[in-house]
Order: C-alpha cells, then structure tokens, then sequence
C-alpha cells in the first residue's frame, strides 16, 4: 500500500487524518497503535515526537495532524474538494483557525478533565468563551472559512465528539448555548467522511471516566 | 498597484522579527506600528480579537495574526525569494520543523532562561536543540533551508539571536560550541544574513531586557 497511516482510534487528532483522506478518497492501509507499547516503525517515521497520527506515503513519513491534512491537500491536488481554499488571504484564516482549534481549544477542553471546584468554573468559563470566538467566526456562514467546507472545520470538528462528555463532566449546555456551533457540527455531519470516522460522543464519554477514575 | 502593509508590534519581540525578515526577504515595504502591550491600541483588539497579540499583518486592510501563518501567508502574496519549497513533501518537513521550534524548542529555551540555567531545564533545552544540530548535520548548508533562508531558519530567529542575549544577561551557558558546533555555525550565519540583519533589535536593548526580566542572582 503506498499509504499507510499510523494512529490511534479514538485521537482527535488522527480523526483529522482520517476526514482528510476519506474526502479525498485516498486509499491507505491503517494500523492501530498500541500507545503504552509503541511500534518500532512509529519510533522510526516519528523520532522527535513519538506521536500519532503518521502517515506514511511511498515509505516517507509526515507528521502533526494539521500539516499531514495540507499535505494530503497539496499531494491529491487534482481530486476535489480542495481542503484549503486558493486565494492566500482565506488560506491564512483557515491556518489562523486549524492553529486556534490546536493552541486554545484543545488545552482548554483538557483543563475541564481534571479540574475541581473554583478551578473547574474557571475552566468551563475559558472553554465556553472559546466556543463562542468560534460561534462569531461562523457568523452566518456555513462553515468556518468561506462557504465549503474546509481545513478549519477539519481541524474542528473531532473536538465535537467531546462535547457529550464536556456537557456531563462539567455540567455545561455546549449545543444551548453555542446553537450556530451545533448547527455547524450537524451540517458537517452530513459528510460521509465526517459521520463515519468521528468517534461515538458516548463511548468517549465512557473511556474518560475509566481512565479519570483509575 | 497601492498595496498598504502595516505591521503592529514591538521591536523587541523575536515573533515580530519572524515577520520582519519575511518581508525584508520579500523587498516588501511596510509602515510598523509599534504597541504598548500594557494599553493595546483599539487597532490591535480590531484586527486580532481572538488572541489580542502581536504580531499583526495588515495588507490592504485585511489582518493576518500569528506570526508563522504571516510569514506562510506572505510567501504565497509575494512573488520573490520563496520562504517554503514548492514540494509537497519537503513543505510538510519544513512546517514540521518550524512547528518544532516554536511547540518544543523555544519553550524549553525560555524555560532554561526563566530558571536562571537549572540543571534540569538545560538538560532539557539540550535535549531539543540536538534534534536541530542532527537536522543541520544531515542537511548540510549553511541554512536550515540550504544556501538560502527558509520558514525553519526564521522561526529559529529567536535561538540565533535571542538566547545569546539572555545568557550574557543571565551568565548562563544554554548553546554551547562544543556541543552544538554546527547550530553554533548557523547562529552566525543567519544574524549576518541581510534580510535578517535589517530586521533584530539591537543587542544591548535584549540584553538589557533580560537582566530586567530575569534578574541577576
């Protein structure tokens, strides 16, 4: 197989991937990694990191999630959708946002995990200010950037199969009170892609709580 | 044509240089504005109002924050010395490597200023910057981007110039010859590199800033 990704089932992360190549249709082989025991070829394709997702194309390795989608963009540039748009403004939006989702939203959903008491509120008022940045950034539009769907909900989107958990644990109403995101996450959802590669929002929920409750 | 660039930041910030030496790479003229980050200008809260940070870019009153997403942006809005390769595969290892520096590398540096030089945190910062002096090894030029400067050399803009002004602030060694001979090498070939040479802060200010910041002991 001249694709092979290296990945983890339920990372957010190698979710990106995966959209990526499906909306591309891009064959590949995946191969499951046991993260506590790590394969000598994860080892090998990612020295510095030792992180999924990898993707492996024609036996050369590219890694980090946000980079491995425009690579997958630049490379499949003649099967459509185009991942990114083409004029250079928009693409830096959708870059701007692919890098929000990975400097706020991530670390800030994270925080709601572990966090108690005043912690806790504090840290569910960051993550609700967040999702709100994005609610404005939708605006009336249809998706993040521009009117197709793209690189920015891409990077977004798995961070949805969160939310059931986020709203059990931390006793929020993400979809009530962000209604243009919940929007968004339906409209995505309508994707094949999307539908059948995001995990299931209550078997997340499920694995949170063993591995919080250990 | 009428392009209208401006630039809002401070001088001293290694992030505002990343976007400096790209434009100074591209001959593309621009007005700075400069920021007072305890008062930001209503300006600043306009154009970047999810991070309220600097760096910002404006081009024809279109803003672009975050100072790697400027410089891939101003690569694909200027012709010119082109900062990323046109390769699929050699652009993924470039912003791999310029997202290593920025995620891992600088972080561990600032650690090992912040903590006056602790045996810990250096061991750390070593640890990182050994993946950069491997990459220079295998790469072999005199930039990380070979004869010429690319995306990784400017997003390291911090190591060549930043971090020896903290350790003659501090008197603490972080990058040091033996160990790290051919980033040592590249430390000076970068900082007399024209564009680069244009765009840093003078010397004495960093200094000054560090002993501020950090203190002596």
């Amino acid at each position: 197989m001249d694709v092979i990704l290296l990945d983890f089932w339920i990372s957010v992360f190698g979710v990106r991937v995966r959209i990526a190549l499906a909306e591309k249709g891009v064959e590949y082989e995946y191969r499951e990694e046991d993260l506590q025991n790590k394969s000598p070829l994860l080892l090998e394709m990612n020295p510095v990191n030792k992180k999924i997702p990898v993707l492996i194309h024609k036996g050369k390795p590219v890694c980090e999630s946000n980079i491995i989608v425009q690579y997958i963009d630049e490379t499949w540039h003649d099967k459509s959708p185009s991942l990114l748009p083409s004029d250079p403004y928009l693409r830096a939006q959708a870059r701007f946002w692919a890098d929000f989702v990975d400097k706020k939203i991530y670390e800030s959903a994270k925080k709601i995990w572990t966090a108690k008491g005043e912690d806790l509120e504090a840290a569910k008022k960051e993550y609700m200010d967040l999702l709100k940045v994005l609610e404005g950034q939708l605006g009336e539009k249809p998706y993040l950037v521009g009117e197709s769907f793209g690189f920015a909900d891409i990077a977004m989107i798995p961070f949805s199969s969160w939310f059931y958990a986020l709203n059990q644990i931390g006793n929020m109403k993400i979809e009530e009170e962000c209604p243009k995101l919940a929007a968004w996450v339906e409209r995505c959802m309508k994707r094949e892609s999307v539908s059948k590669t995001l995990p299931d929002p209550h078997k997340f929920h499920e694995l949170l709580m063993m591995r919080l409750n250990k | 044509m009428g392009d209208e660039v401006k630039l809002y930041g401070v001088d001293g910030s290694p992030f505002v240089c990343r976007v400096k030496i790209a434009l100074n790479l591209k001959q593309v003229k621009y007005d700075f504005y400069v920021e007072d980050l305890s008062n930001k200008s209503a300006d600043l809260l306009k154009y970047n109002p999810a991070h309220k940070k600097i760096p910002v870019l404006v081009h024809n009153e279109n803003p672009i924050s975050e100072s790697l997403v400027i410089v891939e942006y101003i690569d694909e809005a200027w012709k010119g010395v082109p900062i990323l390769p046109h390769d699929a595969y050699e652009k993924a290892q470039v912003r791999f490597w310029a997202k290593f520096n920025e995620d891992k590398c600088i972080p561990a540096l600032f650690k090992a200023i912040g903590s006056h030089g602790s045996e810990e945190a250096v061991a750390e910062a070593h640890e990182q910057l050994q993946f950069l002096e491997n990459e220079l090894n295998v790469k072999g030029g005199k930039f990380f981007g070979g004869d010429n400067v690319n995306l990784v050399d400017i997003s390291a803009s911090f190591i060549a110039f930043w971090l020896g002004a903290a350790e003659e602030a501090l008197g603490i060694k972080v990058l040091a010859k033996d160990k790290f001979p051919k980033l040592t090498e590249w430390c000076g070939n970068y900082i007399n590199c024209q564009p680069v040479k244009e765009s840093l802060p003078a010397r004495e200010i960093l200094v000054a800033f560090f002993k501020k910041r950090f203190g002596g002991n």
